[in-house]
């Protein structure tokens, strides 16, 4: 078996409200994955149980090797496998660009400190910004924090990285900035999910993409799918945009 | 002390008081200080019986007066077999006070880093011990340093209530030359003048770490 994620009849309720109602899929190694769908459609929440953020209340998540549904399941080897994008940043504050993304090369993976520069120099450069270093994340733009935000994931050498909605919250300008860097990371073979807004984006750099709707995975298909929709419900979603 | 009016004798005097109401207070600071990072952690650890006596213990000591605290560490242990010194059983019944409410303010300061700092944390494989000390303390001890040396101000006000026990603070030491001298008047406004000499600055203090709290305040740096 080949993939890296795989969930099987993934059902997830907040209270009475059922979020999931029995999500299926799996994503192979090195492919980018897009999940597309509307507010509420549960897109976010999907990805949120990948690594763990949400548990689940039935059906089984198997994420590199680790059985994500088990109760008794060791959360720190699955986080160093899988890296996360978040749409609000949620960098560091009181730590410098580089701080950031040293932290847990050098707390986890006790990484001496040259190991951890270097890291730094080759993840910030990944993401062209290797001259803000030593900047604090308030002294950067939306789009430069996003950036910093994926050189820091990147730092733990993931296995897969999840990306929630990573470009909501930047104008359009910066959205291009940030989705250029993902899409290098997509030509390098990076096995990424991404939960995003961006139709013309996923239809180009997406191996497959997940059209989920009222907790359910809709439609399925390559790059090709938003062309010719199958299902009034993606049909309409296309039309109307979000 | 002979009567007469008020000499230098009285202001040597009354300044000894306040030598000793600042020792009350830095006792009372950092016992309080430990006690109450030791309750924070407590209050929002991950085993609830913990959490559970952290509150308890906050709940008791908030709903008592601290007069109440210093009697029964002074009287109280006494009747126990355990005398103990003025300064001591004030100094003990000050940190038992300033713990509770010290833990209570902290707890709210880690509380108040966002959310998702922890999750940010947590998804980068950092252990809880790691995100508490790498990623959320720094971030409360910047918000908790405002109400912290406001709170100061009030420790250093609480002293007095040690006079009751015959601890020789500054009030103590004005009730002495008071009896003496029988100036109320001036003898208090003196005391006043003490305590707002002490007090005053950090209150100033605690204003200007809030200025210097507002984000944006750090110097861009150029590289």
């Amino acid at each position: 078996m080949n993939a890296v994620v795989e969930l099987k009849d993934v059902h997830k309720s907040f209270g009475s409200n059922a979020v999931l109602k029995g999500v299926s899929f799996s994503i192979p190694k090195g492919q980018v994955t897009a999940i597309i769908g509307r507010s509420g459609s549960g897109k976010s929440t999907a990805l949120r149980c990948i690594n763990r953020l949400e548990v689940i209340d039935s059906g089984t998540i198997h994420v590199c090797g680790h059985a994500v549904h088990s109760p008794d399941i060791d959360l720190r080897p699955l986080r160093m496998d899988v890296g996360i994008v978040f749409q609000s940043y949620n960098l560091f504050p009181h730590l410098t660009v580089e701080e950031n993304v040293t932290l847990a090369p050098v707390a986890v993976k006790k990484k001496s400190a040259a190991q951890a520069r270097e890291i730094a120099e080759r993840t910030l450069r990944q993401v062209g910004l290797a001259d803000k270093a030593r900047a604090y994340p308030e002294q950067l733009s939306g789009g430069q924090q996003q950036r910093v935000a994926i050189a820091r994931s990147l730092a733990m050498e993931p296995q897969v990285m999840l990306f929630d909605e990573v470009t909501s919250a930047l104008d359009p300008q910066l959205t291009g900035e940030v989705l250029r860097v993902i899409e290098a990371l997509a030509e390098g073979g990076m096995t990424m999910v991404l939960v995003t807004h961006e139709m013309e984006f996923a239809a180009r750099v997406a191996d497959t993409i997940i059209f989920m709707h009222q907790g359910k995975v809709w439609e399925t298909g390559p790059g090709t799918m938003l062309r010719d929709p199958q299902t009034p419900e993606l049909r309409e979603f296309l039309a109307h945009g979000l | 002390m002979i009567s007469g009016g008020l000499n230098l004798h009285h202001v040597y005097f009354l300044l000894i008081g306040a030598g000793w109401t600042i020792c009350l207070s830095l006792i009372a600071f950092v016992g309080g200080g430990i006690g109450g990072g030791i309750v924070a952690l407590c209050r929002i650890s991950p085993l609830r019986a913990v959490r559970w006596l952290a509150i308890g213990y906050i709940q008791l000591i908030q709903g008592t007066p601290l007069l109440v605290v210093l009697f029964l560490c002074y009287f109280g242990l006494s009747i126990m077999g355990l005398s103990l010194p003025g300064l001591v059983a004030a100094g003990l019944a000050m940190v038992v006070y300033v713990s509770a409410y010290l833990g209570e303010i902290w707890r709210g300061c880690i509380e108040s880093v966002a959310r998702t700092q922890w999750e940010a944390a947590e998804c980068l494989a950092l252990s809880r011990t790691q995100r508490m000390r790498l990623v959320i303390l720094p971030q409360a001890v910047r918000i908790a340093t405002p109400p912290t040396v406001g709170f100061m101000v009030q420790i250093v006000k609480n002293t007095s209530l040690a006079s009751i026990v015959g601890f020789v603070e500054l009030v103590r030491a004005g009730q002495l030359i008071n009896n003496s001298i029988f100036q109320p008047f001036l003898v208090y406004v003196l005391i006043a003048v003490i305590y707002f000499a002490m007090c005053y600055p950090l209150s100033v203090w605690s204003r200007k770490l809030e200025a210097r709290m507002q984000f944006g305040a750090r110097p861009v740096i150029e590289v």
